[in-house]
């Protein structure tokens, strides 16, 4: 063995010290100006206040609105299944006011929407749609607290002050839709095929029978899934604690880690519900209605005994857009009983119009056959026009108070959902 | 004149390729690396504060996603030479004239777009689908059998998905191999196992080198697969860093992940390059 004591101290240094040459010395001066410019890249906070009097707002809504013109063309962005694909709806709208309309379901889910959007919005380019349609809830909030949402004039909403429902006029996220008119509402609920289903589901617990292994499908929404788990355990989810979405996700982990259910779902659930792939799953109320309808399937829809959320989506026009007057007459075209009556009968989600049922009765009494019962059935569908017991039963989503509180929940429910 | 010229032409080459590669990958790379130290949320910014804790919550939270899959890349990988060594053997040396044709039939599947290949497997494998519907009713499968929403179904897209990266190097190695190499073997008295095992295997080694690096890259971190024809508990490291960007925008978390990954991947691909021992293996596998 050598004894390093006896070896060149030099060559002991040079083997194991580094030594910084002139080169290296430039090399670490540029790397640290890069990163300095690095460490200033950091995202801007971009929070606004909100106005806090009403001549405040009037004051926002006067400086945003005025001079601003009919162009002639409005870009709608929407939810599939939100409409008959032949949009009779929009070929009527632009007859009577000339306005053309791109109409793209283009949203699948308010989380992915969002997350497309903001980066534009915060760098204030357009999105290319002066409408959009977003659930109240975490995304929502945010576009507000962000400021992303143009204030609604309404002075230029005198369909939606004649028609919309008292409950569509006072709803918790928007009070005085300073920013939104309700598109639709509608229930999450189970979906089922009857065809390897013989007892309808009555209780969230048959989402966690056994007995359908494999079969069943959840959606991957942290709101949906664990209000689900919730109602199954009694708690309300709006007034729901931390505590409680622990307990929600053990329960849920108890129903993935049994094999029940098959896979998280987006808006794809359908299909493989009416191909037998799950035997019964996590739905909104229209989808189930209207696949029956287009393609003819005989899959079922319940609300359970324990109740169910109901949530809205919203029309807003962003910011960024190009055609705000276009896209605000266009959101108080949906708002008369007429045109209101012919969008629910074909999607089947909750109107804010309360006086299109008598127009789709009428509409019921003048057709035949099929189209008749379908009609009829549209106009007593508590899924469409619920009564005020029927309401009673329902609860929405919890508001969070703040991004740390949001990101918990959502931690807590995407541990089920992505592992 | 024609000294400067010639000294100045291969930087004039580069210049291109090296320009897009500083604006679209070192530019966003960097951005990225700087992401994952900040920390904030969407609604109040966020700003650089040398946060390393999104590598230690990203690591420690999605440890088993990350195993996961690189299990699943491996597993993908070893499929796709055991089913690509056969076809790239067949081809370079079996193929005679119609070479060209056989190579457009291994790529047809390319002019397919990603996304709709790994659907229409959605449609083939479907519980009662047009393969399974048929099998079920004769009673050769138990009614509950399924191979869609399970990892089977994920590791099998992927093999499917990458097969003509694997093919396709293979072949080119296989296809330079001198024949007179092997009527030499055989002149020597080496059986067709030997001649296989002494000389095309070792010869077609950096083929197979730059197959894997094409495909065991690209499908661990693949989340088309997985989120389209996995269920619970197949949810690979790509579908996490999707989610994390696009749905939570949680940008520094994400771009962590991104960064352990791609540690992971390139320690990977040096322990194998040292492994196969061939030092001028990525110098072969660029041709």
């Amino acid at each position: 063995m050598n004894d390093f004591r006896n070896q060149d101290p030099a060559l002991l240094r040079g083997m194991t010290q580094r030594r910084l040459g002139r080169r290296d010395a430039f090399r670490l001066a540029g790397m640290s100006a890069a990163g300095l410019a690095l460490a200033a890249c950091g995202v801007q906070g971009k929070r606004v206040a909100q106005p806090t009097s009403s001549a405040q707002a009037q004051s926002a809504v006067q400086q945003y609105w005025s001079g601003k013109v009919k162009n002639g063309h409005v870009d709608f962005a929407n939810w599939p299944l939100y409409m008959d694909p032949k949009q009779p709806e929009l070929k009527q709208f632009t007859q009577a006011t000339g306005i053309t309309v791109t109409y793209s379901e283009v949203i699948q889910e308010n989380a992915s929407w969002f997350a497309k959007i903001q980066p534009l919005l915060a760098a204030g380019q357009s999105i290319n749609y002066d409408l959009m349609v977003v659930t109240n809830g975490i995304q929502f909030s945010q576009l507000v607290e962000l400021g992303y949402l143009v204030p609604l004039d309404h002075g230029k909403l005198p369909n939606f002050a004649a028609n919309a429902g008292p409950r569509y006029k006072s709803e918790a996220f928007d009070p005085g839709n300073v920013y939104s008119v309700p598109w639709t509402s509608g229930m999450t609920g189970i979906a089922y095929n009857p065809k390897y289903i013989d007892t309808p589901p009555t209780s969230y617990a048959a989402m966690w029978d056994p007995k359908y292994k494999g079969k069943v499908g959840m959606m991957a929404d942290s709101q949906e899934i664990g209000n689900f788990a919730m109602f199954l355990l009694g708690i309300d989810p709006e007034k729901s604690t931390p505590a409680d979405w622990e307990k929600a996700a053990a329960k849920l982990k108890e129903q993935r880690d049994a094999g029940i259910v098959r896979k998280y779902y987006d808006q794809s659930y359908v299909d493989p519900l009416s191909k037998g792939d799950i035997w019964m799953c996590q739905a909104w109320s229209g989808d189930i209605f209207q696949k029956n309808v287009s393609d003819g399937t005989d899959l079922k829809f319940v609300i359970p005994d324990e109740g169910a959320t109901i949530w809205t989506d919203n029309m807003m026009i962003p910011k960024t857009a190009a055609n705000p007057v276009d896209a605000i007459t266009l959101m108080d075209f949906f708002y008369d009983p007429k045109v209101a009556a012919s969008l629910a009968e074909y999607i089947n989600y909750v109107t804010p119009v309360p006086a299109a049922q008598a127009l789709i009765k009428q509409d019921a009494d003048a057709a035949s056959g099929d189209d008749k019962k379908t009609l009829t059935e549209v106009a007593d569908s508590p899924l469409v026009f619920p009564s005020e017991a029927d309401y009673a039963k329902l609860r929405s989503y919890r508001n969070f108070k703040n991004t740390d509180e949001q990101k918990q929940y959502e931690n807590i429910f995407q541990a089920i959902t992505t592992a | 004149m024609r000294t400067l010229r010639a000294r100045l032409t291969p930087y004039a080459l580069i210049f291109p390729g090296g320009l897009w590669l500083a604006i679209f990958f070192v530019v966003p790379t960097l951005v990225m690396l700087s992401l994952s130290l900040q920390s904030g949320n969407v609604v109040d910014g966020f700003a650089f504060t040398f946060n390393w804790h999104s590598y230690v919550d990203g690591v420690t939270t999605y440890h088993d996603q990350i195993v996961r899959s690189l299990l699943y890349g491996l597993t993908a990988t070893v499929v796709q030479i055991v089913i690509g060594f056969p076809v790239a053997y067949w081809i370079a040396f079996k193929g005679g004239a119609r070479k060209s044709v056989y190579l457009f039939l291994v790529l047809l599947p390319f002019l397919v777009s990603f996304v709709l290949r790994t659907i229409s497997w959605q449609f083939l494998l479907s519980d009662n689908g047009i393969l399974f519907g048929p099998l079920k009713d004769i009673g050769l499968l138990p009614q509950d059998f399924r191979v869609l929403a399970t990892p089977y179904a994920v590791i099998g897209g992927l093999s499917y998905n990458f097969l003509p990266f694997m093919i396709l190097p293979m072949y080119v190695a296989l296809e330079r191999i001198d024949p007179r190499l092997l009527e030499a073997a055989q002149d020597l008295y080496a059986s067709r196992a030997q001649t296989f095992l002494r000389v095309v295997l070792p010869l077609s080694l950096p083929g197979v080198f730059a197959g894997v690096l094409m495909t065991f890259v690209p499908a661990t971190s693949d989340y088309v697969n997985s989120s389209v024809l996995g269920g619970t508990n197949t949810t690979m490291i790509g579908n996490v860093i999707q989610n994390q960007f696009l749905v939570n925008q949680d940008y520094p978390v994400a771009s962590a992940l991104s960064f352990t990954l791609m540690a992971l991947l390139l320690i990977g691909i040096f322990v194998y390059a040292r492994a196969l021992g061939t030092e001028d293996v990525l110098e072969v596998a660029a041709r």
